[in-house]
């Protein structure tokens, strides 16, 4: 186990937007390159609690990204491939993965939304089985 | 306080300087509301990530801003990319990747950027100087930049990274500002036998834990003799980018902001500290290492890229021997250093022994590898962390050491003796 996860922050919309979706709770940060198959959405690292998972249409719960800065790329091309998440929710921000959606948003017109929460709300989120996330940056279990 | 542009910004984005250089904008100005931001400042160089094929999308945002004319205003070097261009037969991937493989390092020249096609920007003429605000993607560039070299860019992605090298600018947060380069993690070496902190795999092996345990605080390495050589630091930062998300991190009397522990914290208190024990180095050597067979099929050097020096090493290691027949040994390189370690009169003598040099890509990111009957070998803890998922491949950790022997002897062998507890 980690001896300290990352800081919890305020409640932001980082990319505002509309999801329902099934929760992927990832128990540790996941690098998008060298960590997602970008050709099936399905998680590759080998030392991920969450390996052979996937993500597609589902809402991410994740503490926050780690490794690659091709995550970007990679998450544009799989939102592009329509094998993306349906929503991000974050403990602690990750520019990586906001530069891969806004990319989406100029390139094809694709936009999901990714939202940071605080230590309650994502706890009780990691927990839920499924998600919505509204516009105005509510985010509800169910 | 919200993000305000300047009347250059505010031109840029309103399409003055054309259709590529307002959707950089875009990026950009988006990119630092997210960091929260208050304005934009000027950079001095940028290393551009996104010549690196992920997909169709990789050439749709290349070619959108060939297309509204966008050039670089700032001197700008390339990232690997999936090909290697100079081997190009090394390639073994389908004719479709390798075709937008290359559309998308022309597309990335054509805006003037330098096709160095190295991971290692940091080994190029005109490094960026302590204190220099540069844009670099690419996380084990970004953590030498930082930590190394002083220089100051946060943790980019790929998109940002040309955006910010064609405005020229970058948002004046994170890692730019002083207060988030302070370490607040402390990691205490000073409890280790000085034969282990003396190695060279030391480094990857430190930075792996680190990374595992910081997510993306900034850590601060105390106990450690003073002057670490660069490649140690190199790999120190590499695997800590790769096992977690680190951009920076101190190492006591070796990196330029920390001359003391004191310094490295910016005089506030820790906010933890770890003392760190030989069996955590243990441990990730053991998390890099994927199976406990000897049978060893490939040995890969050379991520990130290796430095002159570092071919220096093998060079005298391998001392002209054969790699044995049954093992194939790739080491990866840049243009320059694979030039630089040519003129030296290195690369046929390596050759002779067996040794393929890979430069503009790497073995672990494109199929150059040929199949494997056997245990791939590495003394790079990144490229442990991400083969197993990219190739398929059980991996074996050894020290630079430990690889060259056994690639001539062919089998794994290694030294367990610098391991073992005090």
């Amino acid at each position: 186990m980690r001896a300290c996860g990352p800081m919890p922050e305020a409640e932001r919309v980082l990319m505002p937007g509309e999801a329902r979706g099934p929760v992927l709770h990832l128990e540790e940060p996941v690098s998008f390159w060298g960590g997602l198959d970008p050709k099936t959405g399905i998680i590759i690292d080998q030392a991920h609690p969450q390996v052979g998972e996937s993500v597609v249409g589902r809402i991410l719960v994740m503490p926050s990204g780690r490794g690659s800065s091709s995550g970007s790329s990679v998450l544009t091309e799989v939102l592009r491939a329509g094998i993306g998440p349906a929503g991000i929710v974050m403990q602690q921000a990750d520019e990586i993965f906001v530069i891969g959606v806004l990319a989406a948003e100029e390139l094809y017109d694709i936009t999901v939304p990714v939202f940071t929460v605080d230590t309650a709300t994502y706890t009780a989120l990691a927990a839920a089985s499924a998600v919505l996330m509204t516009p105005d940056g509510t985010i509800t279990a169910g | 306080m919200p993000l305000t542009l300047d009347d250059r910004d505010q031109a840029l984005l309103n399409g003055a300087g054309g259709a590529a250089a307002a959707l950089a904008m875009r990026v950009v100005s988006r990119t630092a509301e997210v960091m929260q931001a208050q304005r934009l400042i000027d950079i001095t160089g940028a290393h551009i990530d996104s010549c690196l094929y992920n997909g169709q999308a990789s050439v749709d945002f290349a070619q959108r801003l060939a297309d509204g004319g966008a050039q670089v205003s700032v001197p700008a070097t390339l990232n690997v990319s999936s090909l290697d261009l100079i081997h190009p037969e090394l390639f073994r991937g389908d004719a479709h990747t390798a075709e937008q493989g290359r559309r998308l390092m022309e597309l990335y020249e054509g805006m003037g950027c330098r096709p160095t096609f190295t991971c290692a920007p940091y080994q190029e003429d005109n490094r960026p100087n302590l204190g220099e605000h540069v844009v670099w993607a690419e996380s084990n560039a970004i953590v030498f930049a930082n930590s190394v070299l002083g220089a100051r860019t946060h943790r980019y992605g790929d998109f940002l990274d040309i955006s910010a090298a064609i405005t020229g600018r970058a948002p004046l947060a994170g890692l730019h500002l002083d207060a988030n380069r302070r370490a607040t993690v402390v990691f205490d070496v000073s409890g280790l036998p000085e034969r282990l902190t003396a190695l060279d795999a030391f480094y990857p092996l430190l930075g792996h834990h680190i990374g595992r345990q910081v997510g993306k605080a900034v850590p601060v390495v105390v106990g450690a003799p003073d002057g670490v050589a660069e490649h140690a630091l190199k790999a120190l930062g590499a695997a800590g980018a790769a096992a977690g998300a680190v951009g920076m991190f101190h190492l006591v009397g070796s990196t330029p902001e920390a001359p003391t522990l004191d310094a490295a914290l910016g005089g506030e208190p820790a906010a933890q500290t770890h003392a760190v024990t030989t069996a955590d180095i243990r441990l990730a050597r053991d998390q890099l290492t994927t199976s406990s067979s000897s049978r060893l099929g490939v040995v890969s050097l050379g991520t990130p890229h290796y430095s002159v020096a570092e071919f220096g090493r093998v060079v005298d290691l391998l001392d002209d021997r054969p790699i044995h027949p049954s093992v194939r040994l790739y080491i990866n390189t840049g243009r320059s250093v694979a030039n630089e370690i040519a003129l030296r009169g290195w690369t046929p003598r390596l050759e002779a022994s067996g040794v393929q040099i890979v430069t503009d890509t790497c073995t672990y990111i494109t199929p150059i590898i040929e199949a494997v009957d056997g245990i791939a070998m590495t003394d790079s803890a990144k490229w442990a962390y991400y083969a197993p998922g990219n190739l398929g491949l059980d991996v074996a950790f050894g020290s630079v050491e430990d690889c060259v022997e056994s690639a001539v002897r062919g089998e794994i062998v290694r030294d367990e003796s610098v391991w073992a507890d005090a």
